[in-house]
């Protein structure tokens, strides 16, 4: 057994062990992002649970059933999920260095995205236009928060993804640049892990 | 030691794949046709009769729980291999975390609710 295969051994045998030196930059960015994924998710926890409580308390005002529309919504997750998809397909061609793919997926993420988001402002413009805002009700307080705190995400996510082309644009697939992309596609695919139990709580369950 | 071993020596990113770019482009487009479905599944049972009415609730709950389990195979990759073991030990912390929170809140303001004096129209 050659020098070569026994240090192979013995560093294959300390993966996920926090042994074997430290790891390269690319996973150490990635890693620290995902924790803060993980975090972000325990804040919507948060927000659900209040959502949950707080959901048959009404207050004489309108309720989820008289509010919500499954067509919008169904709109509404369909464009999320297809632009986590052209997220993910974007993310692929960065990793095949296709700059020209790229910017295709990346501004059908940023269209798919701002149907998303169009349509949940309408929403909520229509819903305060008929005195349903966050102040009528602890059930619309809690709507308002758990569903406004999702599109503020999806804001700056766009906002995210324009600065994100911009740097391709001027700089490149550069390492950084890159590992910004990965974070970036990370962010974007835990949205709409988020969406799934927003319109599955909220309006799969509180619209029935 | 085959050479391909030699490339999974580190950790592996949550997100990135190592194989192939036509099974990437597979990966992902199977995760959206079982997302699609999934939702499509979730809001027919919403609208219709199709499950026991009591039951309707706990159904979403479980479609949405295997959308999820769907986003994170196909869309952020995770898997089972050695590779993984630290996303996947931060992800479980983030569930149980999520789990505490929403069952407890849920457990214990719905038993306050319970015990509280039914209000008459005057008091407040």
């Amino acid at each position: 057994m050659s020098i070569a295969t026994l240090d192979f051994a013995s560093t294959e045998a300390a993966i996920g062990r926090g042994g074997g030196g430290p790891a390269p930059t690319r996973i150490v960015v990635a890693y620290g992002f995902w924790i803060f994924l993980l975090s972000d998710i325990i804040l919507f926890s948060g927000l659900f649970a209040a959502y949950a409580v707080l959901q048959d308390n009404a207050a004489g005002g309108p309720t989820g059933r008289e509010l919500f529309s499954f067509k919008t919504v169904f709109i509404e997750t369909m464009a999320l999920l297809v632009s986590s998809y052209t997220c993910g397909l974007a993310a692929l061609s960065m990793e095949r260095a296709r700059a020209d793919l790229f910017y295709v997926f990346s501004a059908l993420t940023f269209a798919l995205g701002a149907v998303f988001l169009g349509i949940e402002i309408s929403e909520f413009a229509g819903m305060v236009g008929e005195g349903a805002g966050p102040s009528k009700s602890a059930f619309l307080s809690s709507f308002f928060t758990l569903v406004g705190t999702h599109g503020a995400h999806v804001t700056s996510g766009l906002l995210w993804l324009v600065y994100m082309v911009a740097q391709v644009a001027v700089k490149g697939f550069r390492p950084n640049v890159r590992q910004r992309i990965l974070c970036f596609s990370l962010f974007w695919h835990a949205l709409d892990i988020v969406w799934v139990g927003v319109f599955t709580l909220v309006y799969l369950i509180g619209g029935r | 030691m085959a050479e391909e071993q030699i490339i999974h020596l580190h950790d592996r990113t949550p997100g990135v794949r190592h194989e192939e770019p036509t099974a990437d482009f597979l990966t992902y487009t199977a995760g959206l046709v079982f997302a699609i479905a999934l939702t499509a599944v979730s809001f027919v049972v919403a609208q219709t009769n199709l499950l026991w009415g009591p039951g309707v609730a706990m159904g979403l709950i479980v479609l949405a729980i295997a959308q999820i389990g769907v986003h994170l195979v196909f869309f952020l990759h995770m898997g089972t291999g050695p590779d993984h073991t630290n996303n996947i030990i931060a992800l479980a912390f983030g569930m149980m975390i999520v789990f505490l929170v929403l069952t407890g809140s849920v457990w214990i303001m719905w038993h306050l609710n319970d015990n509280m004096m039914p209000m008459s129209p005057g008091m407040h």
